[in-house]
């Protein structure tokens, strides 16, 4: 069929199965909105800054594990979608983000709102396009979501110039794609899952470590079955929480800098590491020469180039997770039983009793852990949690019970302030039926709280839980415990009225200074199903721990104080 | 770890933003580059780019694998049995000898290219150290101008 090329656009969409699309539109990208204008194929949301789109886009393909689809203009729009794409890129997310670009004629001569998108995109996206014909346009865009969703998933974009998005062409979309130098997902070996069930099999003391990737391959249910068959207890990375489930008793919780006392002792004194889609990312080895030391390292990831990057392996396993996984219970089943490990689970269970992940509660002031607790006891597994980037979302990872994978969203790899208003509009937008809550602190809630304009218009009521406590408090601990109390620029004391900020936009919020506050603030904004700020002021010092030193052994952790001296003795 | 040199061929697609995802991959990571040449390969829509570089055992394997992961990467040769071949112009002043530096070039399995009114061009295409000691030798005959080529390489 003859159709302009911002038309194709909206018929690849369509063809892709896209039912919404976060977008800012601008000159470049006209063209595309006039065609969206005509169109009923897709919903559109406007948000009110192009990174927002991302993130919206982003959190909306965490969700459902679905493509998102963000749409900008060439030059500012694309510059501000940039932190968007390497927030995607670093956590292995799938997106095709669209932007304008000025006319081919125009290209190269510093034309108004040109930038160079594919040069500036080339380390944040898995892979970009600049269209150069209009010929090329749907098998480009088939590419594109191919590459997004197929292996290790990650951001794609396509620069369309506006001239092409004018010009007339013939719109046939491929079914299938020819990529002959693109390996979308390498098969998994049998003799290398042999050689992996051999060393389970001799292991005293097995740890299955569990990233995201395992979210990414949906490898929960298979991951569970192989530790309730082989009784091996697990791990999880930020990126994992919820892939075992809060209650599994062989989940030993969190490892890494922030992560529980028994999953870094665990992760020291483990013989045999069973990476299931993790990556042994700084923050969760600390210091390299120290990390596992005793540990041989099995390594089952779709990405080769993950495999013996900063850990040397000796069971590669490169493919889907979910599929190594379904090959291994097999040749497990029968052949270990629950008691093989009983000493080490036995060793674990005492560092567990030693260290729960607990927190000092007081009565005269909230402490930000208890609203976490709270948040888990009041809405469990029903409620999707965002974040953003802080203590906040430490102890969110910390204190809220995950019973499902992709029931948390966060920006792990990169950390994106920002990241969590857009983040839980996007999977409200997948699950309109869930309560999603963004746990957010002063500081992050700033940065995108334009979209709360968003959200009121298009009746998107997501929760934003905002731990104040007056500070960047994550820099402000780094300040307490390695600066010397040198507060540089990170009190907060100076601050919006977020409950009026909120109402300015049409959205509802709650001052809560008690525990009974909190109840029901939280209470009303579900019931309101408006946007919502629950503005709670929490206790200003308080620290998140356990904590790993920045490069410093996993096993020399700082603790909280209330340790159980007589619980870890026996 | 100790460093190694090794020369990897590329073979890519040949489109025009090929060469800059693999040098923004060298830069962006932090791999070293020493030389690097591109040509298209003949009767084909591909090129072929060939990378001197130096690095661990383990830069050097991330170095194959990342590459591997860039979409128009066909194919990734990290060469061990190699035939490899560098190339050197060099502009020298007549005031030198010109049998003395035809000497040295033939030394070098090289030739006089080109004789102008005041000044010849010599050309030497030999292994990377071969054309090191040739640069090295020509320095007594007072060089205008050197421009050096970086490596290419095929598997033996
Ligand atoms: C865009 C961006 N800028 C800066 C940082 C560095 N940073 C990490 S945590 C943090 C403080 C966050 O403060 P807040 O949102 O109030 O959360 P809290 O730590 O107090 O819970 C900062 C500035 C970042 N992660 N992202």
């Amino acid at each position: 069929m003859k159709m302009n090329g911002a038309q194709m656009v909206c018929e690849a969409l369509v063809a892709e199965g896209v039912k919404t699309v976060f977008g800012y539109p601008g000159g470049a990208i006209m063209n595309v909105y006039d065609a969206i204008y005509k169109q009923d194929g897709f919903e559109h949301i406007l948000n009110r800054h192009e990174q927002a789109s991302v993130h919206a886009a982003d959190g909306y393909a965490r969700a459902n594990g679905e493509v998102g689809v963000a749409m900008v203009t060439s030059g500012p729009g694309f510059t501000n979608a940039v932190t968007g794409l390497a927030t995607a890129y670093m956590d292995s997310i799938p997106l095709v983000v669209i932007s304008g670009q000025v006319p081919q004629m125009l290209l190269g001569t510093d034309g108004f709102q040109e930038i160079d998108a594919i040069g500036i995109s080339r380390p944040c996206t898995k892979h970009n396009y600049l269209v150069r014909d209009i010929a090329d346009l749907p098998r480009i865009l088939k590419e594109a979501f191919h590459i997004a969703r197929t292996g290790r998933p990650g951001p794609v974009l396509v620069d369309i110039p506006k001239d092409i998005t004018a010009e007339i062409g013939e719109f046939v979309y491929p079914d299938s794609v020819e990529l002959p130098s693109y390996m979308d997902v390498p098969k998994v070996e049998a003799v290398d899952i042999n050689a992996a069930v051999e060393a389970i099999l001799v292991a005293k003391k097995p740890l299955l470590y569990i990233g995201g990737g395992a979210v990414l391959s949906n490898a929960s249910d298979a991951i569970r079955k192989l530790a309730e068959i082989t009784q091996i207890p697990a791990v999880e990375t930020l990126m994992a929480l919820g892939v075992m489930g809060a209650d599994n008793p062989l989940r030993l919780g969190m490892l890494g800098m922030h992560g529980s006392y028994a999953s870094n002792m665990a992760m020291s004194e483990t013989d045999l590491i069973i990476s299931l889609g993790a990556r042994f990312d700084d923050r969760v080895t600390g210091k390299l020469s120290e990390f596992a030391k005793y540990a041989k390292v099995i390594h089952v990831d779709i990405d080769p180039a993950n495999i013996s990057k900063l850990v040397a392996v000796d069971y590669p396993i490169v493919g889907d997770v979910t599929e190594a996984v379904e090959m291994m219970i097999p040749a497990l089943e029968g052949k270990v039983n629950g008691e093989q490990y009983a000493d080490w689970r036995e060793v674990l269970a005492r560092y567990e009793a030693l260290y729960p992940q607990s927190f000092e509660d007081s009565d005269e002031v909230i402490k930000p852990q208890w609203v976490i607790e709270r948040l888990g006891e009041t809405l469990g597994e029903q409620a999707i949690i965002t974040s953003d980037v802080g203590q906040h979302q430490m102890w969110a990872a910390q204190h809220f019970p995950f019973d499902r994978p992709r029931q948390w969203i966060n920006s792990g790899g990169l950390g994106t302030m920002g990241f969590g208003l857009p983040a839980a509009m996007g999977a409200k937008k997948a699950f309109p039926n869930k309560t999603v809550i963004n746990v957010t602190g002063d500081g992050s809630i700033l940065m995108n709280v334009q979209e709360l304009v968003t959200a009121s218009e298009y009746k998107i009521p997501v929760i934003n839980v905002i731990l104040n406590n007056h500070f960047l408090g994550m820099v402000r601990q780094w300040q307490t415990f390695f600066y010397e109390e040198r507060y540089a620029e990170t009190d907060l004391t100076f601050q919006p009225n977020f409950k009026a900020l909120a109402e300015a936009c049409h959205g509802i919020g709650y001052d809560v200074t008690t525990k009974e506050e909190f109840d029901a603030a939280l209470k009303d904004a579900i019931e309101q199903d408006k946007v919502a700020f629950i503005n709670i002021q929490v206790a200003r010092f308080e620290n998140v721990l356990p904590m790993v030193p920045a490069n410093a052994a996993l096993n020399s952790m700082m603790l909280p104080k209330i340790a159980n001296p007589d619980k870890g003795e026996k | 770890m100790t460093k190694v040199r090794r020369v990897i061929s590329i073979v890519v697609e040949n489109e025009s933003s090929v060469l800059s995802r693999v040098a923004g991959l060298f830069s962006g990571r932090g791999y070293n580059i020493g030389t690097l040449t591109v040509a298209p390969m003949p009767n084909s829509q591909r090129s072929r780019i060939t990378i001197a570089t130096q690095g661990d055992e383990r830069t050097i394997a991330q170095i194959t694998k990342q590459l591997n992961k860039l979409i128009p990467v066909y194919e990734v040769v990290e060469h061990n049995e190699m035939v490899e071949k560098e190339m050197v112009l060099v502009k020298f002043p007549l005031t030198e000898s010109l049998a003395d530096i035809e000497v040295l070039c033939e030394a070098y399995n090289g030739t006089i290219v080109n004789v102008g009114v005041d000044m010849c061009i010599g050309m030497v295409a030999d292994e990377p150290c071969r054309v090191k000691h040739f640069i090295e030798a020509s320095n007594r005959f007072s060089p205008i101008e050197i421009v050096r080529g970086g490596v290419v390489a095929i598997e033996r």
